[in-house]
This record gives C-alpha cells, structure tokens and sequence, in this order.
C-alpha cells in the first residue's frame, strides 16, 4: 500500500501539474479537495482519467467519486481493491 | 472626461517583457512560450498556483495582464466597470491540437479534460478575469493581424453607452514557432490618447 500511495503521489504532481510541490508534501489521508490539496472539479476529471489509464479501473457510478477520491489512502485502497487477481499495481 | 487614454501598455515577444516601450525583464535561454512564461512567473512571483494548470495561451496572456495590471489602482473602479478585449489570430490552436493528440489513436484514447477545458481563446480572458476580480464585458476577436480600428471602436463603444470606464485590451496570440502579447490598460484618467492611429503607432513600438 506504501508503494502505491508515493507511486501515486508522483502521478498526481506529474498529471494534475502540480509543480510547486513534491511527493513530501502530500499528506496521503489529507482530503484532495477543498481545504486539503485544493483541488477542483477539472483535476477530479483527471483523477478519473489516471485511474483508467495508469491502472485499468473505470468508476461504474460517479456518485461513488467523492468516497473514493476523498484522500490519496482512499484512492490506493480503491485501487487495490478493484485489482484484485488482475493485476499487481 | 469625455475620453479614453492608454495609462499603460506591455508587450511581451522573443523571450522579453516590456512595459511602456522599456524592457524590464527577459530571458534568452528559455525554450519556447512555456519556458518563458514559467520563468516570467518566477520572476514576478504572483503566487497563484493555477498558472501551472493554464495552456500555453493562457500562461501568455495572465502574465501580460499581471504586468500590465501590478500598478493600476483596480480598487478605484466597481468590479462591473472593468471590461477585457483580446484579439488574436490562432485562436487556441496549438491546444486545440495538443487536444486532438489524445484523441487521435482509438487504442490510446485518453482525451484530457486538463487540455480540453482550453480550447477556446475566451478562457483565457477568464483566467485575467478571475485572478483581477474583473466583472465587466468581455469579448475575444480572431482576426487575420491587431486591427487597432477594431479594437478601439469596440471598446469606445462600451466606453460611449456607459458599459463600462476602463479596459483591459490588446492582442495574445500563440501559433506553433511563435508568440505574442500586446496588452494596454485604457481609461479617462490620461495618458496616450486611445484612438487608432495611437494604438497602431504603440503596437509597432517593439518590432
């Protein structure tokens, strides 16, 4: 799970352009949006786009987003959890 | 008063910053517009991390608008009376292609919506817009060259019908090999008088 979070941290600065920052400075169960990372409504539509390109997953119900985007420890548990016997992240 | 003035102008071409005619800032080294306008930023140090999600175009035009802006006492006009017109000649082209990258191979296909949100000029405008709180009209023209007529019979219209008292105006524009921003800020508190003739003769200051 470690691996996963500092592998994600690097996707996110990297595909969110987040280029003042570094992987240190992400809290990963900080929230992503609003008071936390600040992320808006454009990067939460990346996020989308990560999981399904960078790990396969497709989020079946949108209304599930705010749950599984809530921290980067909620992403890899989500992550890990719809890997299971596919593949290794 | 009766009339527009220009109080203020910015050109930024060739990896340098000019205001009012006098270079304040440029950097030879940088690699192209995304390379330059990190560079401006780092320099003018605006903390405003939004600019790292900008397009190219965008990146262009806020740092024109913040050089242009720095000094000018926004304060002194409502938000309503402050109104932004940009021109060009690509549009969002180099975008719009960055964009079409994503889409083009239909086993690789991860549109970007980070990329797709900026495939229009006008978002532009809404990056000036949101960072300086400006809230009056705004209208983007894509025309062939600057069309000084255009641009001051625009805004001398909105001056006239009381829509709005001061402008942010010019020119941004980014085609593949090239870049270019001209903006100026015109109100009635003196100046260069704003008319065509004046507008052309500034543009042309720095070839």
């Amino acid at each position: 799970m470690e691996e996963l979070i500092e592998k994600l941290k690097v996707q996110i600065i990297e595909q969110l352009n987040l280029e003042d920052m570094e992987p240190e400075d992400i809290d990963a169960e900080e929230s992503l949006f609003g008071e936390g990372l600040g992320l808006d409504s454009i990067d939460a539509l990346e996020l989308i786009v990560l999981l399904e390109k960078e790990y396969g997953i497709k989020i079946q119900n949108p209304k599930d987003g705010q749950k599984i985007f809530f921290s980067l420890k909620t992403m890899a548990e989500f992550i890990q959890e719809n890997q299971k016997g596919t593949a290794e992240v | 008063m009766d009339n527009l003035f220009v109080e203020k102008y910015c050109h930024i071409k060739n990896n340098s910053i000019f205001v009012d005619g006098k270079l304040v800032y440029a950097d030879k080294d940088a690699e192209g517009l995304r390379a330059f306008a990190k560079s401006a930023y780092r320099h003018l140090k605006p903390s405003y991390n939004k600019f790292f999600k900008m397009d190219e175009i965008s990146k262009l035009g806020f740092v024109a608008a913040e050089v242009l802006i720095s000094d000018i006492e926004l304060s002194s006009y409502s938000e309503e009376d402050i109104s932004i017109i940009i021109s060009n000649s690509d549009s969002t082209l180099v975008t719009d292609k960055n964009h079409q990258d994503t889409i083009d191979d239909f086993d690789n296909f991860f549109p970007s919506p980070k990329v797709f949100v900026y495939t229009l000029p006008n978002i532009m405008i809404g990056e000036i817009s949101i960072r300086h709180k400006l809230k009056g009209e705004n209208t983007f023209f894509i025309v062939e060259k600057f069309n000084e007529e255009l641009i001051v019979n625009h805004i001398n219209s909105l001056f006239l019908t009381h829509k709005s008292k001061a402008f942010v105006g010019g020119w941004v524009n980014q085609s593949e090999d090239d870049y270019e921003a001209f903006l100026f800020w015109a109100s009635d508190k003196g100046g260069v008088p704003f008319n065509a003739l004046e507008m052309k003769r500034l543009y042309n200051i720095i070839t």
